[in-house]
C-alpha cells in the first residue's frame, strides 16, 4: 500500500460573502498596486498523507471523510479534494 | 427538573450559566464534562459559550463530534430543550441540529457589546414567555456570528416562526447599522420546528442581573424563565390572566 499527498481546500460558496477575501483584495492587493488581480476568495487549506491502493482510492477516502465528518458545511462551503503527489511507499 | 450544562475544552460561559440557573432561578443545574455526559436523568441540556477546541477548523465543528452530541441529539429528538448559546449555537448548526451556518463576522473583528433584539417568535423554549415584538437587551461577544443560509431556507424559517430574535435599533427596526455581524435578515437566534432546540448568539446568562447591565435590565432572566415554563409543560403565564 502506498501513501498519497492529498490536499483539501474549503471555501465559501458564492452566496456567502467572504469579507476576508474582499479585505485582502482591497486593502492589500489593490493598495499594493496589483490592479489586474480580482475576485480574491479566502479559504482553508488542509494537507494530509493517505494510505491507499491508488490515487483514485486515496481521493475517495478523503471525500468520504470530508462529507462524513463535515470538514466543510455544505450549506455555505464548497470543498475540493486533489491528490497532489503520486504514491510513495507507506511506513509499514 | 435537572438541567445539564455541558463543559467542553475551551468553554468559558458555563459557570455564568450555572450561576443564573442555580442562584437566580433555584434550579437543579449541573456542570457535566462533555465526555461524561449521559442524558438519562436530565430534562434539558445547555451548550454554553466559549471557544471549544480553540475554534479549530470552524467554531463548534469539533465539539459537534463529541460523544456528548449523541445524547444531545437524542434529547432533541425526545422534545427536550437543547439550548446553544454563542459557541453552543455554532455547535448546533455544525451538528445539523439547527439549519444554516455561522460565519466570520462581516467586519472581521470580534464584536463585544450590548445589542437590542426584537422577539420575532415565542414558539421557542427560550422565548416562550415573551410577547412577540418585545425589545430586549443582551450582550454579544463573538467573531463568528454571521448567520448565513440559503434564501429559500430563511424564508421557510420565517414562515414557521423559527426566527426567534433579530438585531434591531432602539426603535425596533432591523437596520444594517443595528446588525453587528452581517447576519442575513439580522438573525440573532433561531429554533427548530418543535421549538425545543434553540440557538442564539447573544448571551442571556450575562444579561440576567441588573447589576451587570448598563441599562439595569434583567432581560436574560426572562429567557431562562421561559425555559423553565417550557419544561413544565408550556403553561404561559402571560396573556389573558
Amino acid at each position: 500500500m502506498r501513501e498519497y499527498l492529498v490536499e483539501v481546500i474549503i471555501q465559501n460558496k458564492e452566496m456567502a460573502k467572504d469579507p476576508e477575501g474582499e479585505t485582502i483584495e482591497r486593502d492589500l492587493i489593490h493598495r499594493g498596486g496589483y490592479d489586474s488581480i480580482r475576485a480574491v476568495r479566502s479559504g482553508k487549506y488542509l494537507r494530509m498523507l493517505v494510505k491507499a491502493d491508488g490515487p483514485e482510492r486515496a481521493r475517495e477516502i478523503v471525500v468520504k471523510m470530508c462529507n462524513e465528518l463535515r470538514l466543510f458545511n455544505p450549506v455555505v462551503h464548497s470543498c475540493s479534494v486533489k491528490v497532489r503527489a503520486s504514491g510513495r511507499k507507506g511506513g509499514d | 427538573m435537572r438541567i445539564a450544562v455541558l463543559n467542553f475544552p475551551g468553554s468559558n460561559c458555563e459557570l455564568d450559566t450555572i450561576y443564573v440557573l442555580r442562584r437566580l432561578l433555584n434550579l437543579d443545574a449541573e456542570l457535566v464534562w462533555h465526555e461524561a455526559f449521559d442524558r438519562s436523568g436530565y430534562d434539558a441540556a445547555i451548550l454554553p459559550g466559549g471557544f471549544s477546541y480553540g475554534d479549530y477548523l470552524r467554531a463548534g465543528t469539533i465539539a459537534a463530534h463529541s460523544p456528548a452530541m449523541k445524547h444531545v441529539r437524542a434529547m432533541a429528538d425526545e422534545g427536550k430543550p437543547v439550548i446553544g448559546i454563542c459557541n453552543g449555537f455554532q455547535m448546533l448548526t455544525e451538528a445539523g441540529l439547527l439549519p444554516g451556518a455561522l460565519l466570520r463576522n462581516e467586519g472581521l473583528s470580534f464584536v463585544c457589546r450590548w445589542v437590542s433584539l426584537r422577539v420575532e417568535s415565542n414558539r421557542s423554549a427560550l422565548t416562550w414567555l415573551l410577547p412577540k415584538g418585545a425589545i430586549i437587551r443582551l450582550p454579544i461577544a463573538h467573531a463568528e456570528g454571521r448567520y448565513v443560509n440559503e434564501r429559500r431556507a430563511i424564508r421557510e424559517l420565517w414562515r414557521n416562526g423559527q426566527v426567534i430574535l433579530t438585531y434591531v435599533d432602539e426603535l425596533g427596526n432591523p437596520t444594517p447599522d443595528a446588525n453587528p455581524n452581517g447576519s442575513m435578515d439580522n438573525i440573532a437566534g433561531i429554533c427548530n420546528e418543535r421549538g425545543n432546540v434553540v440557538g442564539l448568539m447573544p448571551h442571556p446568562e450575562r444579561g440576567a442581573e441588573g447589576v451587570l447591565s448598563p441599562f439595569g435590565s434583567e432581560d436574560g432572566l426572562m429567557l431562562f424563565e421561559s425555559l423553565l415554563y417550557f419544561m413544565n409543560g408550556g403553561d404561559r403565564i402571560c396573556g389573558a390572566g
